[in-house]
């Protein structure tokens, strides 16, 4: 397994850890290559975009669309200003992947994002980096500048006529920036609450121009798939699945790490790696995906491969790639309870069934917990759940009601009990 | 579109130099530059963080103001951003902030306990500032460190894996 671990966005990850981050550490494992390539030869971009097509690169950023795809829908003809922006708002519970491609391979991001803006023909980008990540801004800041002396960033580049200008944009704490338009409308300068769609940003996002939104790791991706091909990418992962992808492996497991590893390895292989089960407990539950998915039971689990379609099969969604594992002796209606405090604490509040549905199924939670829950608060709960999903401007309504519904399906005698006792069947969280 | 999608911009009536301290203007002019001319009010949040750090970790109304009139904003959408992110405190803080994660994996990881020794040994509740004025601490949301778990972000730095030992000695060498 070792051997095809971390081949893509960490691959400067065996270097010396004072230097890794470094211009010259990046250079030495063929940094850099790809875009001199471009600036030299100025390839049609199209066939860039065909190469990330066939290496089936998904978005890593939770939603999984295909890259290239999304790269093709720009109007890079159009004369107007067009722009590429990252989202390193990276606030996804569970999920802790972006800030360490930042720390440890901050040049690869800054590559990809040359990349991306000559595939779509945009001059200027913007990495959105968390307020919090104050480490990972220093070192993109950093690499930035060494990107900038060694003439890899500015205007006409190796005497080319191409352009490409990178900045960082600082947020302060929000998690519903990590939604593409709300990260828009906090880059304007505004609080950061989702764009009813359409228009979608490929014609109309920044300052109402054309952009493209990438997550950090589908960005970092990118020289690599460059580099090596679009079918050598494809060919690391699953059909419809290509290519490695960053695994946050947290909750409780002996070993909670980040492991990039080629998509459809069996879950099994991946707990393994990540010192299995703490405590030397059973396992209870995983959600596969970060926060935002349906939970799914352990022995499901154990039979399934870490790539978008099993996953999907399994019941859920690999997401961001955020494995929470819970262990046997663990209150699933704890873990529902904190999961819908953090909906309910970052809805934006635009949207009713959003703002008033995630606020009341934390209370409900809260109640039970409290040893008040009442027989009928479990059909309140679904009910709850099943008016806020797909019913709202973006996403995070789905992401709430979500867990509650597969919570629910799952482990309802947990919740059942509760009511009925007034303490949980499992005591510890 | 639903969206408003032009810069606010009012020009106010005051001289720019006037406003806020020199050292200040330079480095918001720093991240003014990033972005289109018009656009000024892109560089609000970046502002509003470095005004908060110069003065001791929270944003008064009259500095906002004076940020609003910097950028050619309304105040009140200085206001709205000031009051919609989780990193700008509106009132007087501790000289630290203690924000303790207590998002999934965290909480799995025994960030609660870890709150309620906070709590108990510096008698203070979440959102409170000890009444030595030496911290000020919070509940936070996931800090895209959780294989770290739990995380601690103290005023710029993160502390992974804290146990209730090891937060004590951290505050311990707070001043
Ligand atoms: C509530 C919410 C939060 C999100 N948070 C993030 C995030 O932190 N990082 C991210 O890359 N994408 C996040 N997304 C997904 C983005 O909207 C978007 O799909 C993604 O950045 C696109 O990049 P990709 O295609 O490369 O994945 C979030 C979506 C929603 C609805
Ligand atoms: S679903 Fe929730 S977070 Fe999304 S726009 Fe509506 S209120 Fe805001
Ligand atoms: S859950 Fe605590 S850092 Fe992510």
């Amino acid at each position: 397994m070792a051997e095809n671990q971390n081949t893509v966005c960490f691959r400067t990850m065996h270097l010396d850890a004072r230097v890794r981050h470094t211009l010259e550490s990046y250079r030495s494992v063929g940094g850099y290559r790809q875009w001199e390539r471009i600036l030299r030869e100025k390839p049609d971009p199209d066939q860039l975009i065909n190469e990330v097509k066939t290496s089936a690169l998904r978005g890593r950023g939770g939603a999984g669309f295909p890259t290239g795809l999304k790269w093709s829908f720009m109007p890079r003809s159009k004369p107007d200003q067009k722009y590429i922006v990252c989202n390193s708002d990276e606030g996804e519970p569970g999920t802790c992947k972006d800030r360490d491609i930042m720390r440890y391979n901050p040049h690869q991001l800054i590559e990809g994002m040359a990349i991306a803006g000559y595939c779509i023909g945009a001059t200027i980008g913007y990495n959105y980096i968390r307020g919090e990540f104050y480490e990972p801004i220093a070192r993109f800041d950093e690499a930035l500048e060494e990107a900038y002396a060694a003439g890899l960033l500015g205007k006409e580049l190796l005497g080319s006529s191409i352009d490409f200008d990178l900045y960082t944009h600082l947020g302060a704490g929000a998690y519903i920036c990590g939604e593409e338009t709300a990260l828009l409308e906090s880059l304007e300068g505004k609080k950061g609450q989702p764009r009813f769609k359409p228009p979608f940003p490929a014609q109309a996002g920044l300052y109402g121009k054309p952009t493209t939104i990438n997550n950090t790791e589908s960005l970092a991706s990118v020289p690599v798939i460059l580099e090596k091909g679009g079918q050598w990418f494809l060919e690391q992962g699953r059909p419809n699945n290509g290519g490695p992808k960053l695994f946050s492996v947290t909750g409780h497991v002996a070993r909670p790490d980040n492991f990039e590893i080629p998509l459809g390895t069996p879950f099994r292989d991946l707990l393994e790696m990540a010192g299995g089960v703490s405590g030397g407990r059973a396992l209870k539950a995983v959600i596969p995906g970060g926060s935002s998915v349906p939970v799914v039971p352990g022995d499901v689990m154990l039979t399934t491969d870490m790539d978008y379609d099993s996953i999907t099969k399994a019941g859920s969604m690999l997401g961001s790639g955020a494995v929470i594992v819970i262990a046997e002796g663990t209150c699933m209606v704890k873990v529902l309870a904190n999961l819908a405090h953090f909906y309910a604490h970052e809805s934006c509040g635009q949207c009713t069934p959003c703002r008033e549905g995630t606020g009341w199924l934390a209370r409900v939670l809260d109640r039970m917990l409290a040893g008040q829950g009442r027989t009928q608060d479990l059909d309140l709960l679904d009910n709850v759940a099943g008016r806020i999903g797909g019913r709202t401007i973006c996403a995070l309504g789905d992401a709430a009601a979500m867990p509650v519904q597969s919570f629910l399906k799952h482990y309802r005698f947990e919740f059942e009990y509760l009511v009925e006792h007034g303490r949980p069947l499992v005591e510890a969280a | 579109m639903s969206f408003r999608n032009t810069p606010l911009a009012v020009i106010q009536d005051v001289d720019k130099e006037t406003l806020l301290t020199p050292e200040l203007r330079a480095e918001i002019d720093k991240h003014v530059a990033k972005y289109p001319p018009e656009w000024k009010q892109s560089a609000v949040m970046p502002a509003l963080t470095l005004v908060q750090d110069h003065n001791g970790g929270w944003l008064s109304r009259e500095l906002m103001d004076q940020v609003a009139a910097y950028l050619d904003m309304p105040e009140t959408a200085v206001y709205e951003v000031a009051t919609f992110y989780a990193m700008y405190d509106l009132e007087p803080v501790g000289r630290h902030k203690v924000c303790v994660c207590n998002s999934i994996s965290c909480m799995l990881g025994g960030a609660e306990e870890l709150m309620h020794h906070i709590e108990k040994k510096h008698n203070v509740a979440p959102g409170g500032t000890t009444a030595d004025g030496k911290l000020t601490f919070k509940e936070f949301e996931c800090l895209g460190a959780c294989r770290h778990a739990p995380v601690v972000m103290v005023d710029k730095a993160y502390h992974e894996c804290v146990t209730p030992d090891a937060i004590d000695k951290i505050i311990d060498d707070l001043d």
